[in-house]
Parts: structure tokens; sequence; C-alpha cells
């Protein structure tokens, strides 16, 4: 029976990491939507962050200083702004997967 | 001999041609009324624009990050003073279609203006937080102003900066709730007044065309702040307080600009944070006389020069519009759909035409603002702010 139920959790514990390792396969944004996501992460955020990510009327996107917060921080961060600020909740315009990819493309740092 | 003489002159004529920047000829005398500029945001370059001929003449770059760039004019027309978001001033004259100075004078900067005797130069900085002078002439520096109050000890960020009578430049703090006016009759030691507890997170600003009213948006509250600029001794009054009151704000996807204010008779519009208005004040009074619907939330209401248009572009993501209001009716007689991110307007100086940047479109439009014709479609990278020389002669331009 322990045979049984530890063969049963290392099966649910596979079951898991091909789980994670398909969703995150899946929220990876095609190679046009990346396109469209650097686009408006450079011109539309850059607005206020600027084009260079360097900060403006927001702070700097740079990965130095992204590098101490959580990528679910972040991806909250995007998505549902910060009140009593200027950063608009971007949820409606971008899915939780696409907001991730645009966290790890920003602590990666964005190509010029 | 003949056949030496005509090698030479075509030989010159290279040199002449190489040495020079293209565009405007070296032997052709000429105005620059009618010339203007483009910013290429991304690539860190502007092309000079003549509206007359309605084509771009050159194109200067090496001008660094160009994000929300603007510019402003000498007085003779011929320099425009560029304001880069990575804290580059840069002078270029328009006639050799050259970089003729540059300083790197801050971290992050917002814009600037030129005072009315020509002679100074001013950048508002968002890091480090302040106001820095300098010569027009030779852009050396002149003044450092520091925004640092109790309010914000570590300094503020800088908005709203812009010129007026008397010497003196005005300007909002940002993270302070403050205005200031720096009087630098005498630039070598600037007198600043301070305005406190005006509002919370002043985020633009303009001043009217007379130079009197100095009218700062807020954006952690609903309505605005005036300081009547023949009258500081009275203090900011709010105005629109709580125009909004009850209603939810929309997410606000791009920050209006109250640059572009625009007045038609007694009326007054700007555009409303927030919400898919333009407020119309009466400008005598300060008091609301309405709000227009329009398409989408408003970036900048400009009126045509005869202010009987107003003109409106909007926020993403329903910048690919942009609507005309009739000031006598005030119902919108005209749509136009430019293509995707319509970023800035400008009229020529009688407004015949105006001239549109469609960020997304690669392009600038020009049309006709009596038939809605497009008369020419000039192509740019990524084309945002569009700055014409008349903006010289204007008082907080």
């Amino acid at each position: 029976m322990a045979r049984i139920g530890g063969a049963l959790v290392a099966a649910t514990g596979l079951l898991a990491v091909l789980l994670v390792a398909v969703t995150n396969a899946l929220a990876t944004p095609s190679d046009d939507r990346q396109a469209e996501l650097i686009h408006r992460v450079k011109h539309d955020c850059g607005s206020c962050h600027g084009l260079t990510m360097k900060g403006g009327l927001g702070p700097p996107l740079l990965p130095a200083k992204l590098a101490s917060r959580s990528d679910g921080d972040l991806v909250e961060v995007i998505l549902d702004g910060v009140p009593g600020t200027p950063m608009p909740p971007w949820r409606g315009e971008l899915s939780e997967d696409e907001a991730r990819w645009i966290v790890r493309t920003l602590k990666e740092g964005l190509q010029p | 001999m003949r056949m030496l003489t005509t090698w030479l002159s075509v030989l010159l004529a290279a040199v002449i041609a190489t040495t020079w920047p293209h565009g405007v000829a070296a032997d052709e005398l000429r105005g620059t009324g009618d010339l203007g500029i483009v910013v290429e945001r991304a690539a860190g370059a502007v092309q000079i624009i003549d509206t007359s001929r309605r084509e771009a003449i050159a194109r200067v770059e090496g001008l660094g990050d160009l994000s929300h760039a603007s510019a402003v004019f000498s007085r003779d027309g011929r320099y425009a003073y560029v304001f880069g978001r990575d804290g580059g001033l840069s002078k270029i004259d328009l006639l050799t279609a050259s970089i003729v100075g540059r300083v790197v004078q801050a971290g992050n900067s917002i814009g600037g203006a030129i005072s009315e005797d020509g002679r100074l130069i001013a950048v508002s900085n968002y890091e480090p937080g302040g106001v820095k002078v300098f010569d027009s002439e030779t852009l050396a520096p002149v003044a450092d102003i520091a925004a640092k109050s109790p309010a914000a000890p570590e300094g503020s960020k800088v908005v709203g900066l812009v010129d007026a009578p008397g010497g003196r430049f005005v300007f909002s703090l940002y993270d302070a709730g403050e205005i200031w006016i720096a009087d630098l009759s005498d630039p070598s030691s600037p007198q600043v007044e301070r305005f406190e507890d005006i509002g919370t997170q002043p985020y633009d600003a303009l001043v009217t065309g007379d130079g009197r009213s100095y009218i700062a948006g807020l954006f952690g509250e609903d309505g605005l702040v005036l300081l009547d600029l023949w009258h500081p001794e009275d203090g900011v009054r709010r105005i629109l307080s709580g125009y909004g009151r009850g209603e939810e704000a929309l997410p606000v996807y791009k920050m209006p600009h109250l640059e572009g204010w625009a007045r038609a008779g007694r009326l007054f519009f700007l555009p409303a944070v927030g919400r898919h208005e333009v407020l119309v004040l009466d400008g005598d009074s300060w008091r609301e006389k309405g709000r227009i619907p329009v398409h989408g939330q408003p970036v900048f209401a400009v009126a045509n020069p005869d202010g009987r248009r107003v003109w409106v572009n909007f926020a993403h993501p329903r910048n690919d519009v942009v609507q005309i209001i009739d000031t006598e009716s005030l119902e919108i007689i005209h749509t136009l759909r430019p293509g995707k991110a319509v970023l800035h307007m400008e009229f020529t100086p009688r407004g015949e035409q105006v001239w549109i940047s469609v960020r997304d479109e690669d392009r600038v439009d020009v049309y006709d603002t009596r038939t809605f014709e497009r008369l020419a479609s000039l192509p740019m990278d990524k084309p945002s702010g569009i700055f014409l020389t008349a903006r010289a002669n204007r008082i907080g331009l």
C-alpha cells in the first residue's frame, strides 16, 4: 500500500512537473505577439517609464531595479496597477501569461 | 581652359554637397517661418519640415533618447532646442540641419521653456528633480534650482514648466504638490516663490496665451489649480474641483497633455483625466460650462488658431482617431481615422493645415483643416511631437 501510495505520489509529482512544463510552453506568446508586446512596452509603457526603461514619471524598469522583486509581484503590478499612482491596471489588455513574459523580458533587459 | 572651369565647378559643387548638410542649399537664402521639426522618438532623430512645400527637407540624428521629447525655438526662429528624455538638451540649426550645441544636463528630463527675451533655456528634470537654466547662445549653465521642499526632502520631479512675462519660469512639483515661480530677471540670483499644498500629483500645466493664468492638472484628485500670475499674492485657487465626483475614473493609459490647451472666445477646452470627455470652462470665471462626450480619453485638445474648432486625439487603445469639435455648438462635427497611434497635432500658424503624427504607421499626415482632406503624407520613423517655428513668438510654448 505504502509502495502504491509512493508510486502515486511520484506519478502525481511527475504529472505536476509535466503540467508546469506544458504551461510554461503555452505561456510563451507567439513570435508575432512577442513583437507586439515589445512594441507596447517600448512605446506605451515607455511614455512613463522611458523608451529605454530608464524611468520617467514612472520608476525605471531596468534589470538591476527589478531583480529584488518576485515575478509574481511584478505580474500583479502590471495586471492590477498601483492604486494612488498613475500606474494603470493592464488586465483586459494583457493576459497573465503575457504579463509574466513581459516581466521575464524586462528582467533580462530589453534589447534596443 | 573652359573644360577646366567646368570641372572645377563640378568639383566645387561636389565639395559643397558633401560638406553642407542635405536639404538646404548653401546658396539659398531663406527664412524659417514655415519650418519646423518632427521628433522621431525611437531613432533619436528629428526631421526638419517645410510646411509651404509640405516636405521633409533634412534629417538630424544623434539626439539620444527622444521618448517624450519636446522643443522650443529661438526668437529668430533659426534654432530648435530639443529636450530629450535622457537629459540631453540639443540646439539644432534649422538652416544647416546640424547640431550646433548639446549638453546632457541631467539623468532624466521632461521638457523645457525659453525665456521671453530668448536668452535663457530652462529644462525641467525628474532626476535629479529640479530646473536647470542655460545660456541659449552657448548652452553654458546659468542656474540650478533643486526642487527640494519639506513635502519632498529628497527632491521632486518637476512638470509643467512654462515661461511667463517678467523674466519668470513657472513649474509644478509632482511629488511635493507645489507650484514654484522662479524669477530669473537677474539670472545670477534666481528668486523663487513657492506655493504649497496646491493638490495631489500635479502632472502637467499650461499658461494661457496672455501669460496670465497658470493652470496645473492634478492626477491624484479630480480638479485643476489656477495661479493668477498678475496677482500671485492671491495664491492658488481650485477650479473644477471634483468634476468627476461619484464616478469611477477609467484606467489612464496615457497622461493628458495640457500644453495644447484650447481657448475659443470665452470658452476654454481641456482634456479630462480618466474620462471620455473634453471639459469646457468659462475662461473668465473658470467655472464648468459643460462636458463633451468624445471617442476615448483625450490626450491633446487643441484649438485651430482661429478658435473655431478644437481637435482632439486619444489615449491607447483608442488612439487611431481624431475628433473635431465645433466651438459654437460644442458638437463633434467630424471624426478622422488617420491610423494607429496618433500622438500629436500641430497647426500651421494661421491654421489652414494641421500636421498629425501617426506613430505606428510611421507617417506624418497633413490635413486641410476646412475640408478634412489629406493633402500630403510623409514617411517618418515612429514620429511623435511636431513643433513649428511659430512657437517662437508665443508665450508658454
